[in-house]
Order: structure tokens, then C-alpha cells, then sequence
């Protein structure tokens, strides 16, 4: 890689954004995106139609403080930005337990992004509720969730960005050309195909976890194409939901901001119209799924304490297959924690709908705004916990110190009702 | 590119990925760590897979081949550096954006400008751990020098 001078041009608008003409917040943001620029050898920067902000959650002063500064600045983002989660559940006070600087920085923090102009999705999943760029479209996505959807499953364009460089994109509309921006850096130079194994495991919720395990695994920031699965986005959001789960475990296990899937996702019609030149190809068993499904479990006591769904945060689509499990079924036992994860815009929809009142009928709680796996919700005593997110079930041993069971809704359900984890093993023998 | 300066000094070219200088002692990791999950509040890496496990890294000359990990590292480096808890400078041979950026916003709010550099291969296995170096990366000139004291 030569280290060359920076090429990096502007316009005269551009120019005058860094020369303050445009207030001190788009001059500061201005620096940040040039900074970046520079650094990565872009030759320009591009406009951006929206940006989804990932620096909702506290993580130190140092974020507070940055955003707080660009609002004492008159800071305003320029196009439609949405909000990830943040540290507190707004609409359930009682639910985090964190101490008391946690939950006044992590306040003031979710304030000043809505004092920049964010819209207050506080949600993982903004292309859930209404925030959904069309295709081809440049976007600065920051979440690492997010990024591989609205690349994947959208067909926008966006870099794989995060805190800091998500507001300074929403406040000037620029990012710096490159990466994922490119259409070049979109072609797949991986290629894992499924044609060999049965396709009867893909009818498991659990093997949408695990391939995401799979693709992290191989491709780590590579982008990779995938061929042999089923799956229409037209099919009343069961496919989406899956490549939501999939997506986001596999940029949790590598790096991944953009793959495809042959026949499914919209920029890959078919192989020829994604694959880059001689892109390394390997040939996938069910043998490789069954160990990756495997590593999303840590414990194989059949002792449970509670169940998490809804990382990434649930979608209507999921409350109503929740819905259909439940049906008149019994309650969850008594000493099992049930909860769920949305927005606030689906858990509205899920009301109305009569999902939301099914499942708190049956012992259920709902967490919005935050998430249980990056927040303190989960009772102190909790040990064993049923999930069916791959991305929950690789981020919770470390971040909360407890042991996961990977299963599907329907035995997330069965489980919470038993009182401990019930796993139909019979397609994974 | 490297050349004698002096007895016992030797200077790298590189590339400036942040401006900056600092003078310290060398901390090399033999692979990246992710500032997010794999760094304390402290400067520790608590990373139990990484293989500088329990080294600190406070104001030392942190030198690693790449960056790693979640995004959100450039809040963890930006407050690690409020702290005076990170780095005096980093040198990469491939340069991670997102260290970039924390060192961005450091220099915005808290006026501390911690340098990064970008190395060549060759350059960059000249740097020994615990050995002392001066890093001087410009603003305006893309170009970096590594000076080994």
C-alpha cells in the first residue's frame, strides 16, 4: 500500500462547510469527515440521503461530551437521522437497574441527539419502523446490525460506520467516498455454497443463527455471496426477519457490512451479477451448521431462568408468530423472565394488534428503547437464558456473565412454559 | 527508507493518519485488539484470547499491525485518552479508521492531539517492544517519522 500525499478535493459548498461558513457544529463535523477522508485516501466526499446514529448508548463522557458540544454549538443534523438504542427504556423507567451516573448520562445522552434533530426511534432496527432508504442510495448507517441490513437486504449504500462519524455525517450530509460507497467493493470475493446440504434445516429458526456464525466466521470484513438458500422478501417478512437475525449475528462474529444471497437479496439476481474475479468459493455442510448452532449455546443443563427475544429489536411480523405459539396456551412459569426487545413504534402496532396484551397475558415483559444484552434488566440471580438471536446469544456470556440456549420461538415458548429448556433435537441429529 | 541520523538513530517514513508527537517506549502487540470488549477503563487488555493479555497500554507507544472489532471503539479510545489512561500515539501498519476518528474527536473537545502513524512492512518491523521512539506525524503534510532513540 503506498503512502501517498492526500488527494482528497472538495467543492467550493464543502470548503466553506470547513471554513465555518455554515456555523461552528458543521465546521467541527466538517474536520471530522476530512480527517477521515484524508486518512482513507478518499478522493471526495459524497451527499448522503439519511443516517441511522449508533451513539445512543453511553459508553463515557467522552461521547456525552462530543455530542453535548455540537449542541452548544446550534448543531442540527441535515437529513433524516434516526436513533439507535440507548441506555435507558424511556417508556418503562423502572425496568434498567444501572447506577445513578449511568442512567443521568445515558439520559442526557439520548436528550442531545434529540436536541440535534434525531428522530426518536431508539431501535436497532429503524428499518422496521419506517426508516428504509431505497436502493442504491448513499446512506451513513452506523449499528453494526443495521449496516449489514441496509446494505443487504435494501441495497443502499453504506460504509460501516460508527459513533462519532455517524453524527458528523448527519450534521454536514457528507461521508468521504469509499468502501462500501463503491460499487466495485460491493462484488462478492467469497462464495459459501449451501447447494449440498438438506434444505429441510433451513425451515429451523436456528439455522438462520448459526449461518450467521458461519458467514462471520469465513468471511470475517469480507463481503461474501451465498448460494443454495431459500427465501422470498416478499413473503410477508419471514425471509426478512431471518436475514435480520442472520445479518446481525454475522457482523457480531466478523465484520460483515454487506453480503448477498443468490435468488433473494435485490442486488444479486443471480451469481454472475456479484461475484468479483477469481473469488474463493467454499462448499458448505450441515455438518458445518450443526457445530456453528453449537457454539451459540454455552450450557447443556436443561435448568432455565429466563428467555430474551428480539435482538435485533422484534418486528410486528415476529410479534405475530409469537402470537400463534401462544394462542390459548398456558402461561410461562412462574419463575421464568420472559422478555421481549422492541421499538417503540412496533410495540404500538403490536398493541393494536392484540399481540402485545396475548403476551403479557402470559407472563411477558417488553423492554423499548434499550436492549437486554447491552443494559442491566435481566434480575441479578439469572444464570440460564433461551434465546433465538445468534446475535444475543454471542454478546450476553461476556457482557452479562450468564450462559445461553440457542432455540427457536416455538421452543423458547415451550421452554418458558416447562419451566426449563425443552430442544427438539430430531432435525439436528 | 530507513537511514542512519545520528549514532544509534535510525528514522521511518510513513504516512500521518492523525497529527500529533510523542516520545515514549514502545508497547508492540503481535495482533490488533478491539478497544471495545478487549480494552479497560484503564488501559488494560483484558482481551483473555490476546496474546499481550494484561499488558497496559497507558502512555506508552501502542504499535499493532491493524485495528479490530466494534465500531464503538472510538468512544472508547476518545475517553481513554480524556483520561490520560491510553496511548501517547499509535503506529499501524494498516490504519484503522476507527482509531482515526477517536483521535479526531479527542483533538476537537479536549484539544489532545494523539498522533497515528501508518508504516510500511519493513518500517514497521523495525519497531522492538519496550525499545524508545519519538513520533512526529504532521497536520498539514501526510508524512509521519518514527525516530528510534
Amino acid at each position: 500500500m503506498s503512502k501517498t500525499a492526500s488527494s482528497l478535493t472538495l467543492t467550493e459548498e464543502e470548503q466553506a462547510m470547513l471554513a465555518g461558513d455554515h456555523g461552528p457544529a458543521v465546521a467541527m463535523c466538517m474536520r471530522i469527515i476530512v480527517g477521515v477522508a484524508k486518512a482513507n485516501g478518499a478522493e471526495k466526499l459524497i451527499e448522503i440521503k439519511s443516517a441511522h446514529a449508533d451513539g445512543t448508548l453511553y459508553h463515557g463522557e467522552a461521547g456525552l461530551d462530543f455530542t453535548e458540544k455540537l449542541v452548544e454549538l446550534g448543531g442540527k443534523v441535515k437529513v433524516k437521522t434516526t436513533t439507535n438504542v440507548g441506555s435507558l427504556d424511556l417508556l418503562h423507567p423502572g425496568l434498567v437497574h444501572g447506577d445513578a451516573t449511568l442512567m443521568n448520562h445515558g439520559r442526557r445522552l439520548m436528550d442531545a441527539h434529540i436536541a440535534l434533530g434525531c428522530e426518536p426511534t431508539w431501535s436497532c432496527a429503524p428499518y422496521q419502523a419506517g426508516h428504509r432508504p431505497e436502493f442504491g442510495t448513499d446512506v451513513a448507517w452506523a449499528e453494526s446490525n443495521a449496516i449489514a441490513f441496509v446494505n443487504s437486504v435494501l441495497g443502499a449504500r453504506s460504509d460501516r460506520y460508527g459513533d462519532f462519524l455517524d453524527l458528523s455525517a448527519a450534521v454536514t450530509g457528507r461521508v468521504p467516498f469509499g468502501g462500501l460507497h463503491h460499487v466495485e467493493a460491493r462484488k462478492a470475493v467469497l462464495v459459501l455454497d449451501f447447494s449440498d446440504v438438506n434444505p429441510e434445516i433451513f425451515s429451523e429458526d436456528a439455522a438462520w443463527a448459526a449461518l450467521g456464525v458461519l458467514l462471520g466466521n469465513r468471511a470475517g470484513t469480507r463481503v461474501a455471496a451465498m448460494v443454495g438458500l431459500p427465501g422470498d422478501l416478499n413473503d410477508g417478512g419471514v425471509t426478512e426477519d431471518r436475514l435480520k437475525g442472520m445479518g446481525a449475528t454475522a457482523a457480531s462474529a466478523g465484520g460483515v457490512g454487506l453480503f448477498h444471497i443468490v435468488g433473494v437479496t435485490p442486488e444479486a439476481p443471480t451469481l454472475a451479477a456479484i461475484v468479483a474475479p477469481n473469488a474463493e468459493t467454499i462448499i458448505m455442510t450441515a455438518a458445518d451448521i450443526r457445530a456453528a448452532r453449537d457454539e451459540l449455546s454455552t450450557t447443556s443443563s436443561d435448568k432455565l431462568d429466563a428467555v430474551c427475544l428480539g435482538t435485533p429489536h422484534f418486528s410486528v411480523d415476529e410479534f405475530r408468530a409469537l402470537s400463534e405459539q401462544l394462542g390459548d396456551g398456558p402461561k410461562f412459569a412462574d419463575h421464568i423472565d420472559f422478555y421481549i426487545s422492541t421499538g417503540r413504534d412496533v410495540m404500538r402496532q403490536a398493541d393494536d394488534l392484540g399481540y402485545l396484551a396475548l403476551f403479557i397475558s402470559a407472563g411477558g415483559r417488553v423492554v423499548t428503547d434499550t436492549c437486554t444484552y447491552v443494559t442491566p434488566v435481566l434480575n441479578k440471580d439469572v444464570k440460564n437464558v433461551m434465546t433465538n438471536s445468534g446475535k444475543w446469544a454471542w454478546y450476553a456470556p461476556g457482557n452479562l456473565g450468564i450462559d445461553t440456549v440457542l432455540g427457536s420461538l416455538r421452543e423458547c415458548v415451550e421452554s418458558a412454559r416447562a419451566g426449563k429448556v425443552v430442544r427438539d433435537e430430531s432435525r439436528w441429529s | 527508507m530507513m537511514k542512519a541520523d545520528g549514532p544509534n538513530m535510525a528514522i521511518l517514513h510513513g504516512k500521518s493518519s492523525h497529527p500529533g508527537s510523542a516520545t515514549g517506549e514502545v508497547l508492540l502487540l503481535t495482533e490488533p485488539v478491539s478497544f471495545w470488549g478487549g480494552v479497560d477503563h484503564l488501559g488494560n487488555i483484558i482481551d483473555v484470547h490476546h496474546a499481550q493479555h494484561k499488558a497496559r497500554m497507558t502512555d506508552k507507544i501502542l504499535v499493532m499491525p491493524s485495528g479490530r472489532g466494534s465500531s464503538s471503539a472510538t468512544a472508547v479510545l476518545a475517553e481513554l485518552i480524556r483520561t490520560g489512561d491510553g496511548p501517547k500515539a499509535i503506529i499501524m501498519r494498516q490504519c484503522d479508521t476507527i482509531l482515526v476518528i477517536g483521535a479526531l474527536v479527542s483533538a476537537e473537545i479536549y484539544g489532545i492531539s494523539m498522533p497515528i502513524v501508518e508504516l510500511d512492512q519493513a518500517e514497521y518491523d523495525q519497531l522492538r517492544d519496550g525499545s524508545q521512539v519519538e513520533v512526529v506525524a504532521d497536520c498539514d503534510s501526510p508524512a509521519a517519522t518514527v525516530t528510534l532513540l
